[in-house]
């Protein structure tokens, strides 16, 4: 070995220039990036450890997205039955002491759905309805829907609206024109693409002039298609379809009630009970004899049950979360046993207790926001597949994603903390000597 | 006041089992700036708590220390940290460097707890590893570089917030002689630039190469001699400046 041409080195002896004063101890920043460069030094631990986390927020996100989803759609059912609308119909009718069973016989008549809006100020619009299934022909095809037998009012109180052709007038109502309007399924079914309207139909070998179509509603919160079915005018439908003993002559199945905005749905209920009693002259020890429901009621309970069940998918979703958590601090404490020599290192050469515990803490806090970040993105773009898969309607809700990515951030603070305490504990002397 | 160690009593004992084992007992000791000391003794003779005393890493149990007049035995766990950043520089028998980092980022490291900005923190590093003749190998990783490289390394490392002291745990140690010879070299020379050395080894022929050894034995300085050292650089034949 020739001592010459050995290369080592020829110091400059020239000593350094005084240090310039700076703030003491790690900065946020400059702790962040000794925390990224660990976790890049181990990539595919940091990657699997990150796992856990990942899951549970793609979970939080996806079971969200779909609840939203779900509850969206209810809430879009519900509005589609009509805002503030109470449905009656006739309940337990006696004769003679026996129980002929509930809407068996219509005990209510037209004259009484006219009545309502006279005697119940907060009631805006009252439609009495008979409806019968039958059988609907045109041309060469037949199909087998609802006809209902209605008033204008009932228009109103759904909120239906007229997609071609238009409603009929008060003055067809009365007279008992043979008109009808019919639903989106029903002009499907019969007509195809052919334009309905001015069409003719026949029922029961009657024929009716179709002069409008209805506007899509879609299914009700019972799962009834609301678009299978045939308007007409009450008095058509008596005379014409329904037939008219004597007895039922100015009979209706069902009330429509339509509530003015802004008034109690409850108290117009009550109004509507007293109505009813009065005008069935029912005792006030007897049952009563129509049965009043508020449809938005019956979808609100859906909706919290739709709530519910997404509270509960997204708990499970936070235990993984919490599942995740422990990965995290199982690795950093881990981490803390592998670098306990550079851990003395950096204690002697200057680094305080804080500065230790923030930089471990740091490390397992970006840990778990990565995982948090690559399961919200995995999450979105899973809940569109399902969505678009299952047929689902799927809603991201933002504020649900921040809490997720927040609440992953948490977990890395929380379950990083005792790993980065155990870290800044460390005897700078036994951590140098450790092997 | 001009003396940059000055021990009175300095003592350590530590629990053990059934007692207290004195690890250090009594040790008087004075060093001025620009010295080079070897503190010599077999294992178990207290050199080396008498190094993590006076490199801030312990506190003594009894006595004063002062390092460049400000009293140790005291001092908050933090001040303790920040004073070891100030004033100390380690360099250690296995080197202690991070090994995914490249010569210039284990250098530029202590200088992240100073709080001083990159820029800074880079050329500095970069002047502490031309001061020990790396300019060359800045961007080696531990792995890429020979034993006596990692160790010139760990001396820019210590060198690089300019501290008062230069603590070095048997800093040949794991070294071949030759490589040992060179490192030993390097000491002289920043010595000669002023830079104030204590080094603490087992081996007489290392602690040759001080102008002064201080031996231990059983937890007590029991000879605190001054000679003139042997030139290192001269035995290898190395031009130093």
């Amino acid at each position: 070995m020739n001592v010459i041409t050995r290369e080592v080195a020829r110091p400059v002896a020239t000593p350094l220039p005084p240090l310039p004063p700076g703030r003491a101890g790690l900065s946020f920043g400059e702790a962040g990036l000794a925390a990224l460069s660990a976790l890049a030094a181990n990539k595919l631990r940091a990657a699997l450890t990150a796992l856990g986390i990942f899951i549970g927020v793609a979970a939080v996100i996806v079971t969200v997205a779909v609840g939203a989803g779900a509850r969206q759609q209810v809430l879009s059912q519900i509005q589609s039955l009509g805002a503030n609308l109470l449905l009656v119909w006739g309940s337990n009718v006696r004769m003679g002491g026996v129980s002929l069973g509930a809407g068996q016989r219509p005990n209510m008549s037209w004259d009484d759905a006219q009545a309502i809006p006279r005697e119940i100020p907060a009631v805006e619009a009252a439609a009495g309805t008979i409806r019968q299934q039958l059988q609907i022909v045109y041309s060469n095809q037949n199909w087998s829907t609802w006809v209902n037998g209605t008033d204008l009012d009932w228009f109103v109180a759904h909120e239906w609206v007229v997609a071609e052709g238009r409603f009929f007038s008060e003055e067809e109502a009365t007279s008992g024109r043979k008109v009808a309007l019919i639903g989106q399924t029903v002009a499907e079914n019969l007509f195809g693409d052919e334009n309905p309207v001015g069409r003719e139909i026949r029922i029961r070998a009657t024929p009716f002039e179709v002069i409008g179509v209805l506007g899509r509603k879609g299914q009700n919160p019972m799962g009834q298609d609301q678009d299978d079915m045939v308007v007409m005018p009450y008095w058509t439908a008596r005379r014409s379809v329904m037939g008219a003993s004597r007895a039922f002559a100015r009979s209706v199945g069902s009330i429509s009630v339509k509530v003015a905005e802004g008034e109690d749905m409850a108290e117009v209920e009550e109004q509507l009970r007293a109505f009813f009693r009065q005008r069935h002259r029912v005792a006030a020890n007897e049952p009563e004899t129509v049965n009043i429901r508020n449809l938005s009621e019956i979808a609100a309970t859906r909706d919290a049950s739709a709530r519910t069940l997404s509270l509960l998918l997204a708990a499970v979703a936070a235990v993984s979360l919490l599942v995740g958590g422990i990965g995290v601090m199982n690795i950093m404490l881990v981490s803390v046993t592998e670098r306990t020599r550079e851990i003395g290192l950096r204690l002697a050469v200057g680094a305080r207790r804080q500065d230790i515990l923030r930089q471990f803490l740091l490390e397992a806090v970006l840990l778990a926001l990565l995982g948090g970040a690559a399961g919200v993105a995995v999450g979105i773009a899973l809940a569109h597949t399902l969505g678009a898969a299952g047929g689902w309607p799927v809603l991201i809700q933002w504020d649900a994603v921040a809490l997720a990515v927040a609440v992953s951030g948490l977990t890395g603070l929380f379950f990083g903390y005792w790993p980065a305490r155990r870290a800044a504990s460390l005897d700078p002397i036994q951590a140098l000597r450790h092997e | 006041m001009d003396a940059l160690i000055e021990t009175r009593d300095l003592t350590r004992h530590y629990p053990s089992g059934e007692g207290v084992v004195a690890a250090l007992e009594g040790v008087n000791v004075s060093m001025r700036p620009g010295e080079f000391v070897a503190a010599m003794g077999p294992s178990g003779s207290g050199k080396s708590t008498f190094l993590n005393l006076i490199g801030c890493l312990d506190q003594p149990t009894r006595g004063s220390y002062r390092l460049a007049g400000e009293e140790v035995g005291t001092l908050s766990p933090e001040r303790l940290a920040a004073l070891r950043g100030e004033k100390i520089g380690f360099v250690f028998q296995s080197f202690h460097l991070l090994p995914r980092s490249d010569a210039l980022s284990n250098v530029m490291m202590p200088m992240l707890y100073r709080g001083i900005p990159p820029k800074i923190r880079r050329e500095r590093a970069e002047m502490a590893l031309e001061r020990v003749g790396l300019a060359s190998r800045m961007h080696h990783t531990p792995s890429q570089l020979s034993g006596g490289q990692q160790q010139r390394v760990a001396i820019a490392r210590a060198l690089v917030c300019g501290p008062e002291l230069l603590l070095a745990d048997e800093p040949t140690g794991a070294l071949d002689s030759r490589t040992g010879l060179e490192i030993m070299a390097l000491f002289q020379a920043l010595n000669r630039s002023g830079v104030s050395i204590l080094c603490v080894t087992h081996d007489p022929d290392v602690a040759a190469f001080a102008g002064r050894t201080l031996r231990f034995r059983d937890g007590r300085l029991f000879e605190d001699e001054t000679h003139p050292p042997v030139d290192a650089a001269a035995m290898i034949g190395v031009p130093f400046a």
